[in-house]
């Protein structure tokens, strides 16, 4: 059984962009989770996760949300979310993520809200 | 005329490889069923959610045990049960903290139940001590519009 999932890193000036594609459950978010972690550990604290290619997230993935949030905060960075699908962004609705995270339509509306501060 | 009953089960490794296919076959329950794509989508979340626990914390990632999901519909309901012989867990009795008490302590727990209590109508749990735990979730037809 296919289990697609892809992530990508990359640096767009000082921020680092995750780019989410496919499912992201209990199986495959410890990829996500080491991918965040990695950024941290460089000191990169200011963070997109670009989430239009994500067709599926499960609290496993959520979770990797909300274990870095505030440690990237105390630092002065954040982590910007974008690009959500309507059936992904219901999700993140139903658990009342929007309270807490910026969630915004795309990519340069998340590099935006960072100019912005 | 009374309501014609649908049965069907699956038995897979208790590995958190195999969710994908819990969510085909849950997905394809919920298309059987004539439910919304939206109702479909919360389906195979709480299903996965409820699988997930099971692999994590009944079973311990152990492969060598089998989760079983029996899913039972018809015009009115979809009923799934998740059956596990591992540490009993009540998922309903659970305390959830708050988001804002999740994020200041670091911790991402509780999302799955907080998930599968939201998505589904109806949420159960039964052990048979020594013998299988059970959770049942229901989630009531809402068809497409046409």
């Amino acid at each position: 059984m296919p289990n697609p999932f892809n992530i990508n890193t990359a640096r767009e000036g000082d921020l680092s962009v995750i780019t989410l594609e496919g499912f992201v459950d209990a199986h495959t978010a410890p990829k996500f989770e080491n991918a965040v972690q990695s950024e941290i550990e460089k000191g990169h604290n200011r963070i997109i996760v670009n989430c239009e290619k994500l067709s599926y997230i499960s609290s496993a993935g959520l979770g990797v949300f909300m274990s870095f949030i505030e440690e990237v905060r105390d630092k002065g960075g954040d982590i910007k979310i974008c690009g959500l699908v309507d059936k992904v962004k219901s999700t993140f609705v139903i658990l009342g993520f929007q309270e807490i995270f910026d969630i915004v339509d795309d990519q340069p509306a998340a590099v935006q809200k960072f100019s912005a501060g | 005329m009374a309501a014609i009953e649908k049965k069907f089960t699956l038995k897979f490794p208790s590995s958190t490889e195999n969710l994908a296919l819990v969510r085909e076959f849950v997905s394809g329950i919920g298309r059987q069923s004539k439910m919304s794509e939206a109702d479909i989508a919360q389906l195979e979340l709480a299903v996965d959610e409820a699988c997930a626990n099971v692999i994590e914390h009944a079973y311990g990632h152990d492969v060598s045990k089998d989760v079983i999901i029996r899913a039972v519909f018809d015009d009115e309901r979809v009923r799934i049960s998740v059956i596990d012989t591992g540490c009993g867990f009540d998922p309903t009795k659970v305390e959830l903290p708050s988001l804002e008490q999740l994020v200041t302590q670091r911790k991402s727990g509780g999302l799955g139940i907080r998930l599968i209590r939201s998505l589904m109508d109806d949420v159960s749990y039964e052990i048979v001590p020594g013998q299988k735990n059970e959770l049942h979730m229901t989630k009531k037809i809402r068809k497409d519009q046409p």
